[in-house]
């Protein structure tokens, strides 16, 4: 049993970004005049510093404690109290800091602190007159504070409220340029798409406290729910459709659901590559490293209860290959650089689904760690590219700008290499740690899975490379006028990216596998991460692969990398006419990733376009039109207007003495009542 | 000494005159002197109340008298405010009888 410590720093990690979005927001509603420039990225970036600076105190008082004691928590009051004995609800505003908490609280602060430095540079001529400067770290900072609400709360409630708050922000901030119209209803689209996973998320919720009540000791809390996790493993709960199922199974998949809307897995994974109509740092912070990662880091929280049910997890591992795959097959074709990145993220999020599901959470966390830094790395890169072209994002128009942008371009392909997998790099070791993971599990088809998660690998250095070579090298195929003003960005901006590309590179390093340890004759029980996060999350188990096995799955994946990044470069650099041929030979296939699988037709034309249609023609022109307003408020005006035209007016007679009259037979007969 | 039951009876029956003057006469002044009736008769019942109302031991009992005196207070506005109602009245109509008065109808 843990025997928690408190500790009144983990309120503070999430106020203060939450009092920097307060503030801006008193600006701009109730001022009206934009606070200087300096004042407002003051009050922003140091928010968001400071709250990594008591992360990264918290992390240290963390590391502190004695082993198997890891957890500090700041119970700040009972925010719902209701309900008596098996009924009793209650929910505490408490946060509490774990390992992976801790790990992913890190992550979110400090690259959440490098984006906010980068959108100073990003936003800078954003001259509105809605203010838009400071709206947009108004946003953010509130982001910021949802995230670690989400990531801090010690209760599935208040987890859901940064839940909704993250997409919330994700909403304004997709729509941030909403003069144009086609922004707006992305964000709508983002925020409609996740409100089917929330609906999953909230059931899910309310089953585990019917689960916990049933058996006479309700509760919402993390922490109780594991300590009291044995009671309920094997209730039952009759499904309609299903029949009889497991809680925990029924719970899993309706948690995995929310998941899967936040998450942008299969089959709710529409929204992320529209998502990127919003300002590019926000691409970075809330599409790829941080808001994105909220469902693996919920099925990891509640690791226990994937571990309890293998149907569940089963379905996890399976959502998540596939997702990878087929997310990688589209971004093969894609020609807009975000939507290149954005369908990478959707693909790296499932692989790291396949490690939740596989058993494999530390594996799931490591690779959420380095993803955030590679791929915010690469979103931020990618930004400073289509600013040095003045928002020009078709990659048919770039090219050769390893010329104009050299240090652009190097930071990219450190981004680049890492998440292909070049060993060494930090992509590599987590991608590599995933596999092994697969392998060990016991997941029905799982030989399938680590072929899919091979070919994933190379379709993904493919698609990365096929980047890399159309947008730095080759001939520049932009218009030649622009080619003049082609720079590098300014500090603001390069130095985030500068800081990321080391994390990029280096970070594998922090979990390092032992195997490589091993080879490198570095230390023992080198995986440092793992061990941390280890009392936090449900074991792996152990796998008994032989040493020389992990080497030739790692070979593999290494050979499939590379044989990616030749294809494209002999593709895109050395042949550029060979993909066109390719496309007209293959030209169905082609057609069929380059419009997404018509994922989005089949949607519109299944889910979309009916729903308009019913809400159109019945919803509207007849429940609303003609029964509520036609019967229910003009029928009840008419019907008034008739009694009164009709009889009740000859009562009013003009004759002020047969009022009077009537007002002593009417007091009269109140008298008389009471007096009965 | 002179029981409640009288007190009260008298009050009733001033009352029941000014509801009957109200009712029945159209002459307005006449109307608004029964109004005035109706008023008294409460105050008389106030008064007879308050003195045969045992009280809290030791405090003066004061009740009543209090009342009577917002009621008489009450009275004075509305009586000016009547009178002017009925020289206005008088002034564009050369009459004062509520028959005359019967415009505002359906």
């Amino acid at each position: 049993m843990v025997n928690p410590v408190e500790s009144d720093l983990l309120l503070w990690i999430v106020l203060l970004p939450l009092l920097a979005a307060v503030f801006h927001g008193v600006i701009i509603g109730l001022v009206r005049r934009p606070t200087e420039r300096w004042l407002v990225i003051g009050i922003s970036c140091g928010a968001v510093g400071l709250s990594f600076l008591l992360t990264c105190l918290g992390l240290a008082e963390l590391i502190q404690l004695p082993d198997g004691q890891h957890l500090l928590v700041d119970d700040v009051y009972t925010w719902i109290g209701s309900g008596l004995g098996a009924e009793n609800l209650t929910v505490e505003l408490a946060f509490a800091l774990d390992p992976v908490a801790a790990v992913v609280c890190m992550i979110v602060t400090g690259v959440g602190f490098l984006i906010h430095i980068y959108s100073v540079g990003y936003m800078e001529d954003d001259e509105r007159e809605d203010s838009g400067f400071q709206r947009f770290f108004c946003y953010l900072n509130l982001f910021t504070a949802a995230m670690l609400v989400l990531i801090l709360g010690d209760n599935l409630v208040l987890m859901f409220l940064g839940w909704e708050g993250v997409g919330l922000c994700s909403y304004l901030l997709i729509g941030f340029w909403y003069g144009d119209r086609y922004n707006a209803y992305c964000g709508s689209k983002a925020f409609i798409v996740n409100r089917i996973g929330d609906f999953g998320f909230l059931v899910g919720i309310f089953t585990l406290f019917w689960a916990f009540s049933s058996v006479g000791s309700p509760t919402v809390s993390f922490r109780e729910i594991e300590a009291g996790f044995d009671q309920i493993v094997n209730l039952t709960v009759s499904v309609p459709l299903f029949g009889e199922s497991r809680v925990v199974t029924v719970v899993a998949l309706c948690l995995f659901l929310g998941a899967c809307g936040k998450s942008a897995q299969i089959p709710l994974y529409t929204w992320l590559p529209d998502a990127m109509a919003g300002p590019t740092p926000v691409s970075a912070l809330i599409h790829a490293a941080t808001m994105v990662t909220a469902g693996v880091y919920m099925v990891c929280r509640v690791s226990y209860l994937y571990a309890a049910s293998p149907e569940a997890s089963a379905v996890v591992a399976w959502v998540g290959g596939i997702t990878a795959l087929f997310a990688a097959t589209i971004a093969i074709t894609q020609t807009d650089i975000k939507k290149v990145l954005a369908y990478s993220t959707v693909s790296q999020l499932g692989y790291m689904f396949l490690a939740a599901g596989c058993g494999g959470f530390s594996a799931a966390i490591f690779h959420l760690g380095t993803h955030a830094f590679f791929k915010a790395l690469l979103f931020l890169g990618a930004g400073a590219v289509i600013l040095a072209l003045h928002h020009e994002q078709d990659i048919e128009k770039m090219g050769g700008l390893k010329k104009f942008i050299p240090t652009t371009q190097w930071v990219f392909l450190v981004g680049a290499l890492s998440i292909a997998g070049i060993p060494g790099m930090s992509g590599f070791f987590s991608k590599d740690e995933i596999l092994v993971a697969v392998v060990a599990s016991h997941v029905p088809g799982k030989m399938w899975l680590y072929t899919i998660g091979v070919v994933t690998a190379g379709l993904t250095a493919f698609y990365m490379w096929r980047l890399q070579c159309k947008v730095f090298y080759g001939k520049y195929r932009g218009p030649s006028e622009a080619r003049k003003h082609i720079e590098d960005p300014t500090g603001w901006m390069m130095n985030p990216l500068y800081i990321l590309a080391v994390f990029a590179a280096l970070a594998g390093f922090i979990g390092l596998p032992q195997v490589w340890a091993d080879l490198l004759s570095g230390p023992e029980d080198s995986n440092s991460l793992g061990n941390f996060l280890l009392p936090a999350l449900v074991a792996a188990e152990p796998h008994a692969l032989e040493r020389s096995t992990e080497f030739k799955m790692a070979l593999l994946a290494v050979l499939s990398s590379l044989a990616g990044i030749w294809l494209a470069y002999v593709f895109y650099v050395r042949r550029p006419e060979l993909p066109g041929r390719i496309a007209a030979v293959l030209s169905a296939p082609y057609a069929l990733l380059k419009n997404k699988y018509y994922v989005d037709e089949l949607y519109d034309a299944a889910i979309v376009k009916p729903i308009v249609a019913i809400s159109d023609r019945v919803l509207y022109r007849w429940v609303d039109m003609r029964l509520i307003d036609g019967v229910g408020v003009e029928g009840a005006a008419r019907a008034v207007r008739s009694v009164a035209a009709n009889g009740l007016k000859y009562a009013q007679s003009g004759l002020t003495q047969s009022y009077i009259f009537l007002m002593i037979v009417g007091a009269v007969a109140i008298v008389g009542y009471l007096l009965r | 000494m002179i029981p409640l039951d009288h007190v009260i009876a008298l009050s009733a029956i001033l009352f029941a005159i000014g509801v009957v003057g109200v009712a029945t006469r159209r002459n307005l002044i006449v109307v608004m002197m029964s109004i005035e009736l109706m008023l008294n008769a409460v105050n008389l019942a106030f008064v007879g109340f308050n003195r045969f109302w045992p009280g809290v031991p030791g405090a003066p009992v004061l009740d009543g008298q209090v009342f009577v005196l917002i009621v008489i207070a009450v009275a004075a506005a509305e009586v000016a405010v009547g009178l002017g109602i009925v020289i206005s009245m008088f002034r564009n109509r050369d009459s004062v009888d509520l028959e005359e008065v019967s415009l505002l109808r359906w």
